[in-house]
């Protein structure tokens, strides 16, 4: 099986935020957002709402700032991790993530972010308009791609 | 822990607050939610107070299962006695307010008194301030909603608030926790506008402990794939409640004209279907994936550009059939329109339906109206109607009064033509030909509509194997029970059940959607038992459940009597047994009620749950329950 990543697609989100809270049961056996590792940013007008956490990028700035190398790539998963064993605190991280995704708390005094739920992400599980979902890369695109040829097939049928 | 939340005590004359730990003999009797409001209310109310004065209580609340991974653990409930009927006021909302309220720490708020100017309350993280709200008196629902959040630096609190109309005292003025999440019925705005209480905001941190993490997230997938397994969840995932109207008006089960038809005819515009010319996508509540009502931009006229989100079913009905309208525009900016001035939509329908009504009979001319033609299908007199009576101008302002008392100022030629039961409109819906339905609205313990007891799969006429299986449990009911909904016998218990099933679900605050009410396959009171345990660690059997349950509707019952409600008010308006349908398919056409036939219902209904032939709560149900002191003539 090939690598998977997570993607969103803003147009399916329907603003529930069960994401959140089952992230932050399943991390933290309690229900809070504020603990959550994915969190939708909603408005009160017609823009769609956009479902954010931790990219996993390819050049992370905050492996980059990492002083300790507590930052590292999970390859297998092709993830961004945390080492809490290194990790002192310092939350350079927490000010180098473009995305807000790497977060602090307070009561355990450490960072946290998206881990995959080590393969299986629970938004995703729970997520039944797969407004986040969790693909393969040699599948990225294709749906969205046969959608479009649909589209495409009939204004050619009609118009051709 | 799910359990160590606080009631909050506030009194706005002297500006204190009490935060109170919740006795767990009052979690084991009454749940949370309505269950518990019940309870609050009738004790921190006295008989005969004035709903608009400062002795009223309003309880706001989160069910037990509020934020918890119960599907849909997003339900608010308010309770207080009604300016509109003068008994029980109650209504619940979905949105995100409930969960916010317990990571806030607080699961009911109990307010009394009146503040001195504008104010709104503010709770973060277990603490409670009171704070002015000048600068937001006269605003609307959703400006301020944006408003406080701008104030409090930030965008994720939760508010709860009036509009226009609530700080006008029209007696059927809603409360709002998102732009059409509303707790609409029996006027709680009006409540809250008589306290010069803005708002609630509530923001919070704090975390809900699961009992059960791991089983509880399966068991929650489990409910989920349960719930939107069925046909009526894919309905309504793809088209909102709106599905339902082509179903009813083709039926000939939607009120039409007021009370004149049962189906409005050629109104395809009206339909779900053509909702999709308007959607701009789907819009959910808290932890819910059946996401049952549309994000929408309006299109045409006064209000083009508009972002709103709805219209559900009911506004389709109070906009469209009853009204005699078939623009869908009426539909999508009434809906908006109500919900911004925050005033319950089926009301102001049908109120705007009884004056249509009037004009047509000549009761009320265009001296009464200011020139406005009250015609049916006039879509322009709808909407001039509704602002006229959010700001309480004109003729407005007497229909802002609510059915009886504006009856009875406009004289009493007008009484007959008013669809009411206990002092409030009935919803969008006829049940001539369908006597379970009208049992329900007649007996509900707030006032006639869907929400408190209505055994809507009754419509579906199921094989008896699937009714025997939902409505003998779980107390091993063996009286009669049939699947025709033209029948009167055996439906009594059909309403009794889903009464307190409705109690259950609004005590753990979560959706009647996810209930059995519009499949027959969704979760009951087995599923309820196992959500409970799962994520508090409180043992609750389904008959635990199911007697909580009576406790509280049977105090709701007793807040009634006490306020000098009798077995007359436990019926339907004259129409219903007077006047047949006129259209609709052929097992609806013609139909009404049997007066004898419904009295031999209503006294089984009572049987059922043990009162007496006045409507009385017995002795023995009364200690049965443990609540005999509530009731001063049942102690011996």
């Amino acid at each position: 099986m090939g690598k998977k990543i997570m993607i969103v697609d803003p147009e399916k989100c329907t603003g529930c935020r069960n994401c959140e809270l089952v992230c932050s049961v399943k991390h933290n056996g309690v229900s809070n957002p504020s603990l959550a590792r994915i969190h939708i940013v909603k408005w009160d007008n017609a823009n769609p709402y956009i479902p954010m956490r931790c990219q996993h990028c390819e050049d992370a700035p905050c492996m980059a700032v990492c002083p300790r190398e507590a930052i590292y790539r999970n390859e297998e998963l092709d993830s961004v991790n945390i080492n809490h064993d290194l990790c002192i605190g310092c939350k350079l991280c927490v000010a180098a993530c473009p995305f807000g995704a790497m977060r602090w708390n307070a009561r355990r005094g450490r960072v946290f972010k998206c881990d995959l739920c080590h393969g299986d992400p629970q938004c995703v599980r729970f997520c039944d308009t797969k407004a986040v979902d969790y693909v393969e890369t040699s599948k990225l695109g294709s749906d969205r791609m046969r959608e479009a040829a649909v589209n495409y097939a009939e204004l050619t049928r009609r118009y051709v | 822990m799910a359990l160590n939340r606080k009631i909050a005590y506030i009194d706005l004359d002297t500006e204190t607050i009490t935060l109170e730990p919740i006795p767990m003999e009052w979690r084991r009797k009454f749940i949370g939610g309505r269950g518990m409001d019940a309870y609050l209310l009738y004790n921190h109310t006295r008989g005969g107070c004035d709903p608009l004065g400062p002795d009223n209580v309003v309880v706001i609340s989160a069910g037990l299962l509020g934020g918890t991974l119960a599907s849909s653990g997003s339900r608010t409930h308010i309770a207080a006695k009604s300016p509109l009927t003068n008994l029980l006021g109650s209504a619940s909302m979905g949105g995100f307010f409930a969960p916010e309220m317990r990571w806030a720490g607080i699961d009911h708020f109990v307010i009394r008194g009146r503040a001195n100017r504008p104010v709104y309350i503010y709770a973060r993280d277990g603490k409670i301030e009171i704070r002015d709200a000048d600068h937001l008196w006269g605003g609307g629902v959703h400006d301020t909603r944006a408003i406080i959040c701008k104030d409090l630096g930030d965008e994720e609190t939760q508010i709860m608030c009036i509009g226009p109309a609530g700080e006008n005292l029209v007696r059927y003025a809603s409360v709002m926790t998102g732009r059409k999440d509303a707790g609409a019925r029996t006027g709680m705005g009006a409540v809250l506008g008589s306290k010069n209480l803005k708002a609630v905001a509530c923001r919070g941190t704090m975390e809900i402990q699961i009992s059960n993490p791991e089983e509880a997230l399966e068991y929650n997938k489990e409910a989920i794939d349960q719930v939107i397994s069925s046909k009526a969840s894919q309905n309504m995932q793809r088209w909102g409640t709106n599905f339902m109207f082509g179903i009813t008006n083709t039926t000939g089960l939607v009120r039409t004209r007021n009370f004149q038809y049962n189906q409005l005819p050629n109104s395809e515009e009206l339909e779900a279907e053509n909702l999709d010319n308007y959607s701009i996508g789907m819009d959910a509540c808290f932890g819910c994936q059946v996401h049952c009502r549309h994000r929408y931009l309006i299109k045409e006229g006064e209000f083009a550009g508009t972002y709103a989100v709805g219209p559900d079913y009911t506004s389709q009905g109070a906009f469209g059939a009853e009204v005699g309208c078939r623009s869908i525009n009426t539909a999508l900016v009434g809906n908006h329109l109500v919900n911004d001035y925050g005033i319950d939509t089926l009301e102001i329908g049908s109120m705007i339906a009884w004056a249509m009504e009037l004009y047509e009979k000549g009761i009320i001319t265009e001296k009464d109206t200011d020139g406005l033609r009250l015609e049916w299908g006039n879509d322009a007199a709808v909407i001039e109607m509704i602002k006229q009576v959010a700001f309480r101008k004109g003729l407005g302002d007497i229909l802002a009064e609510g059915p009886l008392r504006a009856a009875s100022r406009l004289g009493p030629d007008s009484m007959k033509y008013l669809m009411q039961i206990k002092g409030m409109s009935n919803t969008n819906t006829d049940e001539r030909a369908a006597p379970a339905l009208a049992l329900n609205i007649a007996v509900s313990s707030r006032g006639p509509d869907q929400l408190r007891g209505i055994p809507a799969i009754d419509l579906y006429n199921l094989p008896m194997e699937v009714l025997d299986r939902i409505y003998r449990q779980p107390d091993g009911y063996d009286g009669p029970l049939t699947n025709s909904f033209s029948a009167y016998e055996g439906k009594a218990r059909m309403v009794m059940w889903q009464e307190m099933c409705y109690m259950a679900v609004e005590s753990l605050g979560i959706c009647k959607y996810h209930t059995v009410f519009l499949s027959p396959n969704h979760l009951a009171f087995d599923e309820f038992s196992r959500l409970v345990q799962l994520n508090t660690g409180l043992e609750f059997s389904a008959m635990d459940l199911w007697e909580c349950a009576n406790r509280s509707y049977t105090i709701e019952r007793l807040f009634n009597l006490r306020e000098g409600l009798t077995r007359a008010d436990d019926w339907l308006p004259d129409r219903y047994f007077d006047e047949p349908t006129r259209l609709g398919l052929p097992g609806v056409r013609g139909k009404r009620i049997d007066r004898d036939r419904f009295k031999a219902m209503l006294d089984e209904y009572y049987q059922l749950h043990e009162w007496d032939e006045s409507g009385t709560p017995t002795t023995q149900l009364l200690e049965r329950l443990g609540i005999s002191d509530l009731w001063p003539s049942a102690q011996t």
